[in-house]
């Protein structure tokens, strides 16, 4: 029975368990150190306990001040991004970030990482992932709406490359499938960097109305803390730790810390806690997620200013013989931690009740500000809880510019690749698996359940229809790794600036951001200096294009037998104000003109051109003028909204001519390109040069389109016309593509089933 | 106390996509040896009754109605005692 | 006319198929709780797509035995209009109201795509507002697909018109014959892979779903008069 007014001093056990080492033992063997502490935090820990800690508290420290729960590491660079705004109704801080839509509207959005789980088990931690950020965003009180994800992998010629890819997108599928949220987006790519350390970014989007939003707190003396959801085992204990370690050598034998997903569960939860939310029965909600039990109370008393008891033996076990810190750490899937106002216990019981889910009351909020944690009849953990949560420490490093950014200021990229025969270069550029059709991944999706999907995946940003109303949500997934790799802080404001372009493209004005950066050890200068910079970039695009930051995550360590390209990869939701606006990257019809905006550098460092050409990047990656950007998307937008636009798409990887090739996948429709250019053929429609938007239009419209774009400063040039059964492209009266769509679109569709599937090729 | 180990495989006149695939992987290992498989489920019971008749008959009528699908599974189980 | 929608644990196209209805034909429709033994209020049932219990087990073998398929088995009796959607079709296979049994999709992964379908047999109270022989679109979304029976069963199913969806181009799970839907032999319940719910409106893909529940509506007015 828990007491919390019991005020008396009660010592703390030095013992949980007979297998414990003492804590005179952990000082003199060092032991922290196996918990990925310093020995400084060590001493911090003594300092704040007045004492030496025991076992159980010491592994509450060593996860609650990982950089995946603490941002140790990283928290003095997140602090440059823009969180404020006029819509933002709940930044950086809670489960995930909150933007008013109007009309009483919130869309609820994050993006979280789940690498190393995935590289380890890649079904199960992908699946996982995936579960986590769908409690994110429900534990906000939102109802999930859509999901996207951002995977990188090795090469597809490396069979574990293709087992890993083939079982994350597996494990993604069953997931979001079983809980029935609709999978619409997300990006894949490949390259060498990622071959032991594959990223799975997984986002969540959500819509509640404002009324409804919930926060993960702790408040009110006696209260009781409410356990639900699937019963605690020895799974995944201290995953929170493994995510922010190198993987070594050793990592397949770590498998332990990787998690089991059930899906079902999920479901059952996800109604349950919403209709929680529906009558009002909450005062705070927290998904158990990474460091579970630990993390979870201990955020919700810190955010309430309150203390918490725990009595263990009234936690759900699924296991015999559990210890304190077993039960603390481990990181079981489809937990919840609610708190409720004393007196309400039977009704939410009731809930709980009817969707099957077992709960029990775990403990009660104190005014104390302590965080205490009893197992069989004894006190086993008593912290002052600020020192878990608030007063984490904060590790200010120091970055330092690579060599390597220095010598590739001198290569010139386009002066190697001039000359090279366009109608080739398209076949492989096409066929490479960056570039080529993604739909073995997203036909095992299911991206039409709920039945709101109006663009699905395959377009630049998928588009969600809100019930009821006229509007719409935009959302896209970006990032590029091999940008950001050859310049941090450009690469950095490309992602953001592609993800703002790809939503613009659907007819949405973009509204925020959710981040996810994956970097190698920020111990390293190197790696720290690409972080800083990527922020930096990152923040002044964030800036320019007026969406803050409302929410992300940071996986750093990300390193197996190299560092990964550094790859901040950035979720925008935008905004579609009537379902009229929505438009697609596909030509629409015969005789439509097509129309070019922005201008074409010469700029392939790091372009795809280069990659398939030359099997590795080098150079600088294109120029981005954000002013410029911002007013192509006020350009877009207003004819867009005008309904002159039968079809808008960005130029991205694989330049204008990749555009204008999948612009002509979607309904067979081929083009008549003409253009004149100063540029050799090959530079200029494979040049990567951003602020760029291929458009097409009936006839009507086209003087029109040309006096906006004068009137917002963009360079507008008609190049073609929509028609036939081929792409033709004539650059200077020169012929250099004239390819059946049908074919192009067969190399495109068959590169990664092809390559999935190896033997069936020969 | 009764163990009891139910095995439920596709009957084998109905093809099995799981085990046709895994054939084809550890062909591709080089266990060409290998010219079938077929792909189960084991399920473990745990029953609290002595009558070991009675047992068998129930469980032989949980495996009909719910446990297997007599349109395309087969099924066999066997009791251990005292497990 | 009124719409009942059972929701096991799991099921996750209750909402969609509710939806359906009300937009699609204006008539009231009940979201009923699995635990519910009483259908007799209502003059049509749709069992929806999902998960029902994780599909644990096998798919759909779970839900069957939810104290809501009792009274779904008498509503059958009784001649209302049964119509069960991808795994709303796996229930009524596991529940004996259809015959056959379904297997994971032959290339054993799940899959979502807008599927060209044939419709068979456009004398059902399911089908009477499609041509013979039309070919539709019909979203799918399933693992577990492929539809399987025994050689005489698929020759009665044949004999008897019962098989009212093929899928049309491609197979996409391998199902015998290419079976996408069959109806019973009273010709009142109705089981598919494909959901004609997602098939609404044109923004989703196509609209080609919408004239299956016209069907329906139209049937129920042709017996008991103008609502």
């Amino acid at each position: 029975m828990v007491q919390p007014e019991q005020r008396m001093i009660e010592p703390v056990v030095d013992r949980a368990a007979e297998s414990e080492p003492t804590p005179v033992e952990i000082r003199d063997q060092k032991l922290y150190s196996e918990m990925g502490l310093a020995s400084d935090e060590y001493q911090l820990i003594i300092g704040h306990l007045g004492r030496l800690p025991n076992w159980t508290e010491l592994g509450i420290y060593s996860v609650m001040w990982s950089e995946h729960c603490s941002y140790k590491n990283s928290k003095p660079l997140l602090r440059r991004f823009p969180v404020e705004g006029p819509r933002v109704l709940q930044g950086p801080g809670e489960g995930a970030g909150a933007l008013d839509i109007g009309d009483g509207q919130a869309v609820v959005f994050k993006i979280e990482s789940h690498n190393h789980p995935t590289a380890v088990e890649p079904f199960q931690g992908a699946a996982t992932g995936v579960g986590g950020i769908i409690r994110d965003v429900f534990s906000m009180g939102a109802r999930p709406v859509a999901l996207l994800n951002s995977l990188r992998f090795g090469n597809l010629s490396n069979p574990r490359v293709r087992y890993l890819f083939q079982q994350a997108v597996a494990g993604i599928a069953h997931y979001g499938n079983v809980v029935g949220i609709p999978t619409v987006g997300g990006e894949v790519e490949f390259d060498d960097s990622y071959e032991g350390n594959p990223l799975v970014n997984a986002m969540c989007v959500g819509i509640l109305s404002h009324d409804e939003l919930q926060k993960g707190i702790a408040a009110g003396r006696g209260n009781p803390v409410i356990y639900v959801g699937a019963s605690t085992g020895r799974d995944g204990i201290h995953g929170a730790t493994f995510a922010s370690e190198e993987l070594g050598e050793d990592a397949e034998e770590k498998r332990p810390s990787v998690q089991a997903g059930d899906p079902f569960m999920e479901k059952l939860l996800m109604e349950a806690c919403l209709e929680l939310v529906k009558k009002g029965l909450l005062i705070g909600i927290q998904d158990m997620g990474a460091a579970g039990l630990t993390s979870s109370s201990a955020e919700m008393a810190a955010k309430g200013g309150a203390g918490m008891v725990l009595n263990l033996d009234d936690v759900p076990q699924r296991e015999t013989g559990m210890t304190p810190y077993e039960m603390m750490l481990s990181e079981s899937q489809e937990r919840m931690l609610l708190v409720v106002e004393k007196g309400k216990e039977v009704e939410v019981r009731e809930v709980l009740d009817k969707w099957g889910l077992s709960s029990a009351v775990v403990g009660r909020v104190t005014d104390d500000g302590r965080y205490r944690v009893r197992h069989r009849g004894r006190l086993v953990v008593d912290i002052p809880v600020r020192t878990l949560v608030d007063e984490a420490p904060v590790v200010h490093r120091k970055g330092e510019e690579p060599a390597y950014y220095r010598q590739h200021a001198d290569l010139c990229p386009e002066d190697t690749l001039a000359g090279v025969d366009p109608q080739k270069a398209l076949k492989k550029v096409l066929s490479s698996p960056n570039v080529a059709s993604k739909q073995w991944v997203y036909q095992q999706y299911d991206h039409m359940v709920r039945t709101s999907t109006a663009v699905r995946p395959g377009s630049d940003a998928a588009v969600i229809m809100m019930d009821g109303l006229d509007k719409a949500l935009a959302m896209s997934t970006d990032g590029n790794g091999r940008y950001v790799y050859l310049d941090p802080a450009k690469g950095g404001a490309i992602a953001v600036a592609e993800a703002a372009r790809n939503v613009v493209c659907s007819g949405a004005k973009p509204l925020g951001v959710t981040d996810c950066l994956n970097f190698g050890s920020p111990e390293k200068p190197e790696v720290f200096w690409q972080l800083e910079g990527a922020v930096e970039g990152m923040s002044e695009a964030c800036r320019a294009l007026e969406t803050p930051v409302v929410g992300g995550n940071v996986s750093l360590y990300n390193e197996s037998k190299g560092t990964i390209h550094p790859t901040p990869v950035v979720g925008m939701v935008g905004l579609v104000t009537s379902r009229h606006h929505i438009t697609t990257q596909e030509f629409k019809q015969e005789g439509d003109i097509i129309f070019l905006l922005g201008e074409t550098l010469p700029e392939l460092g790091g372009s795809e051109l280069q990659l398939v050409m030359e099997g590795k990047i080098s150079g600088r990656p294109p120029q981005i003028d954000l002013a410029k950007e911002k007013r192509l998307h006020h350009l877009v937008l207003a004819a867009i909204q005008k309904g002159w636009i039968s079809s808008a798409h960005d130029c991205s990887i694989g330049g204008l001519a990749t555009t204008l090739a999948e612009s002509c996948f979607g309904r067979g429709l081929g083009a008549v390109i003409r253009m004149e250019t100063p540029l050799d053929p090959a530079v200029c429609l494979f040049s990567e040069s951003q602020s760029r938007v291929v458009l097409s239009l009936p006839g009507e419209y086209a003087e029109s389109l040309m006096e906006l774009a004068t009137d917002q400063g963009m360079a507008c040039t008609r190049i073609g016309t929509v028609g036939g059964e081929s792409l033709v492209v004539d650059i200077n009266g020169k012929h250099v593509i004239d390819a059946s769509v049908q074919q192009l679109k067969t190399d495109w569709e068959g590169a990664i089933p092809c390559a999935m599937n190896p033997s069936s090729t020969s | 106390m009764y163990k009891v180990i139910i095995t439920v495989r596709l009957k084998s006149s109905v093809l099995d996509p799981q085990g046709t695939t895994v054939k084809g992987s550890l062909h591709s290992l080089g266990y060409t040896e290998v010219e079938e498989v077929r792909i189960g489920k084991t399920m473990e019971l745990w029953l609290n009754t002595t009558d070991q008749v009675e047992a068998g008959k129930r469980v032989d009528a949980m495996c009909r109605r719910l446990l297997a699908n007599p349109v395309i599974e087969d099924y066999e189980y066997r009791l251990e005692e005292g497990a | 006319m009124r719409f009942a929608v059972p929701v096991f644990p799991g099921s996750n196209c209750d909402v969609d198929c509710a939806k359906a209805v009300r937009e699609v034909l204006d008539r009231p429709v009940d979201l009923v709780w699995h635990t519910e033994r009483n259908l007799e209020n209502f003059d049509a049932i749709i069992l929806p797509g999902g998960f029902s219990y994780g599909d644990y087990l096998r798919t759909g073998a779970l839900a069957r035995f939810s104290p809501v398929m009792e009274s779904v088995a008498e509503a059958a009796e009784k001649g209302k209009m049964i119509l069960g959607i991808c795994n709303g079709f796996q229930v009524l296979l596991e529940a004996g109201l259809l015959p056959g049994a379904m297997r994971v999709n032959d290339h054993l992964q799940f899959r979502c795509a807008i599927q060209p379908l044939r419709v068979e047999n456009n004398q059902l109270p399911f089908t009477r507002l499609y041509e013979e022989g039309e070919e539709i679109h019909f979203p799918i979304a399933h693992g577990e697909g492929n539809y399987y029976c025994d050689p005489e069963t698929l020759k009665e199913l044949e004999e008897q018109g019962r098989i009212v969806f093929r899928y049309s181009g491609e197979n996409p799970n391998g199902s015998v014959a290419g079976i996408a839907g069959v109806v019973n032999a009273q010709g009142n319940v109705l089981g598919l892979m494909p959901h004609p719910e997602r098939a609404t409106h044109d923004w989703m893909g196509s609209a080609d779903g919408a004239r299956l529940f016209q069907s329906m509506f139209r049937t129920w007015e042709g017996i008991n008069g103008a609502a």
